[in-house]
């Protein structure tokens, strides 16, 4: 019996779990899979906590409805991995060997890496969403908070779904109209990036999108530190900006047990082969999902069109042939922006995002790089998306590879 | 002095305005493509720096982000952006001759 081990039950490991359970013979197969929590949190549901839009209940399910039955599901932290030996340690003292790894621990936000971030305004005036907490001590901050300057801090690039920190400026623009205090709280947007966002087409429109809403915008800003006492963030290049309140997007890592095991880059992201999925160094250890160190966007979209390629090319290699399927960089997004509204974009490795019509040529029903009641109806319809097809590795009528069709250039 | 002037303007650029050709540069080439960027004396910290870039990008294929710069190249952040201020990543790897760094999405 051969063993094919899962690391990390988010949204890669799952959806790869659910579709490599239906397709292996179990007298030949082994799964197993760990994961450090018992439950499933819908990361994309973060954005709409501070605002009141979701609340806990509605971001989180136990991982075990998920799982198939059969399926040895360990909930343990990871330690380490051993290459060479091909093995697992797990902090509860279990080892497991593997035959094929899958690594799909994700990444996670590190706010130790800036200096002051973690210090004493830590969740009382500076607030991250990307985790439940933050988003709920945000929340909670809101609720009661009488107007200032709300400034949005991007530490540094990459991290995981670069459009959320503009659709959360374009919520609290939504979202202060709406409690009748919009005048009294100025929005900024600071970021290292040269505008507001990461590829030009769509960085322009969007910067428009803001001016139009009344935020702020500064760009190349790489914070240095964060003063507590003055309440103000410093560049390495001394340029300052005061708050009342910090949102911050902190550095984004693969998980600590990555470097212990030699296998990360300097953030902790593992090597990958941007096409195969397979790890650079190792024939036997295939990446998805936010951990690795792919140039395509960290987001849930794109996990999904990396599944679609990785199961073809992880069969290729059970059955002893090349993994020869090709991943593109295909990412889908929907971008939030206020006042029941969206924006969509589409792109991939080779090809930035542009506009015109999604999926069908012409039809749509979603607009690319518009604003639209239907685009937001497409980031709602997403969760259900999400829990009922998503991770369960179900098919979405979306091809993996991008399409050109209704695109105009 | 003059041939290199005229020569780092007729190399080509691509639409960054860094060099197209990796072969065009050498240290003459630099101090010029420096000025551009107002830095008026490259150091012996700068070259450091540059030379590094150069390193990383015949193995690496790109050149390296800020952390790395940082890690590997023993050179504090702080100090990167003193020597190349603005955007040390950017500004170093056009004065190294490089195209500017992928950067990630
Ligand atoms: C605020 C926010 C908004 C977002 N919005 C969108 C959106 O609109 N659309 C979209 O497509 N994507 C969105 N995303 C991104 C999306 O959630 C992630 O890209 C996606 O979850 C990545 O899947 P993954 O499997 O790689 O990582 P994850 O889903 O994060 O899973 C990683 C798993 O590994 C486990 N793990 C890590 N380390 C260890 C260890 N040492 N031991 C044991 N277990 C470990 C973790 O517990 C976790 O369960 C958003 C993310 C955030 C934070």
């Amino acid at each position: 019996m051969k063993k094919l081990l899962i690391l990390g039950a988010g949204t890669a490991g799952t959806m790869m779990l659910n579709k490599l359970y239906n397709a292996l013979d179990k007298n030949e197969w082994q799964i197993t899979i760990v994961d450090q929590h018992e439950t499933h949190y819908y990361q994309p549901g973060f954005l709409f906590i501070p605002f009141g839009i979701y609340s806990r209940n509605d971001v989180i399910k136990p991982k075990r409805d998920f799982f198939p039955s059969g399926v040895n599901a360990i909930i343990a932290q990871i330690d380490k991995v051993e290459p060479e030996n091909n093995r697992v340690l797990l902090n509860n003292n279990q080892v497991l060997s593997y035959d094929l790894l899958l690594i799909a621990t994700g990444s996670r936000i590190s706010p130790e890496e800036t200096e002051g971030m973690k210090d004493k305004l830590w969740h009382k005036n500076i607030f991250d969403f990307y985790t439940i907490e933050g988003a709920c001590a945000l929340k909670n901050f809101f609720k009661h908070w009488e107007g200032g300057k709300l400034v949005l801090n991007i530490t540094e690039m990459p991290i995981k779904c670069p459009v959320a920190p503009l659709e959360f400026v374009f919520l609290a623009d939504s979202y202060f109209t709406g409690k009748g205090i919009r005048d009294k709280v100025d929005i900024h947007f600071v970021t290292p990036l040269p505008g507001a966002f990461t590829k030009p087409k769509a960085s322009a429109i969007l910067g428009d999108f803001l001016d139009k809403k009344n935020i702020k915008l500064t760009t190349d800003f790489s914070i240095g530190k964060v003063d507590n006492d003055a309440k103000k963030i410093i560049s390495w290049d001394e340029q300052e900006v005061p708050f009342d309140v910090l949102v911050t997007i902190p550095t984004n890592k693969g998980d600590d047990y990555i470097k212990r095991s030699g296998m990360g880059d300097e953030l902790n992201f593992i090597p990958t082969d941007k096409h195969s999925l397979r790890s650079e160094k190792y024939e036997n250890i295939f990446v998805i999902g936010d951990t690795t160190n792919l140039p395509s966007s960290k987001a849930g979209s794109v996990a999904h069109f990396q599944s679609e390629i990785l199961f073809e090319n992880m069969l290729s290699f059970m059955e002893g042939r090349e993994p020869k399927e090709k991943f593109d960089g295909h990412a889908n997004c929907f971008i939030e922006s206020g006042f029941g509204k969206g924006i969509l974009i589409d792109f991939n490795y080779e090809t930035e995002p542009l506009p015109g019509k999604f999926p069908l040529p012409g039809i749509g029903p979603f607009s690319l790089l518009e604003e639209t009641k239907m685009n937001h109806y497409g980031k709602v319809m997403f969760r259900w998306m999400y829990w009922n097809f998503l991770v369960k590795g179900l098919e979405l009528p979306i091809e993996s590879n991008m399409s050109m069709a209704g695109k105009r250039v | 002095m003059e041939t290199v002037e005229q020569k780092s303007i007729i190399l080509e650029r691509d639409a960054d305005s860094n060099l197209k050709n990796l072969s065009d540069w050498n240290k003459e080439v630099a101090v010029e493509l420096a000025k551009e960027e107002d830095i008026t004396e490259l150091t012996e910290r700068h070259w450091l720096v540059i030379n590094f870039m150069r390193k990383e990008f015949k193995e690496k294929g790109d050149a390296p982000s800020i952390r790395r710069l940082t890690k590997e190249s023993g050179v504090e952040t702080k100090e990167l952006y003193n020597l190349f201020p603005k955007g040390p990543a950017k500004k170093a790897a056009k004065i190294a001759g490089l195209p500017k760094p992928k950067g990630c999405i």
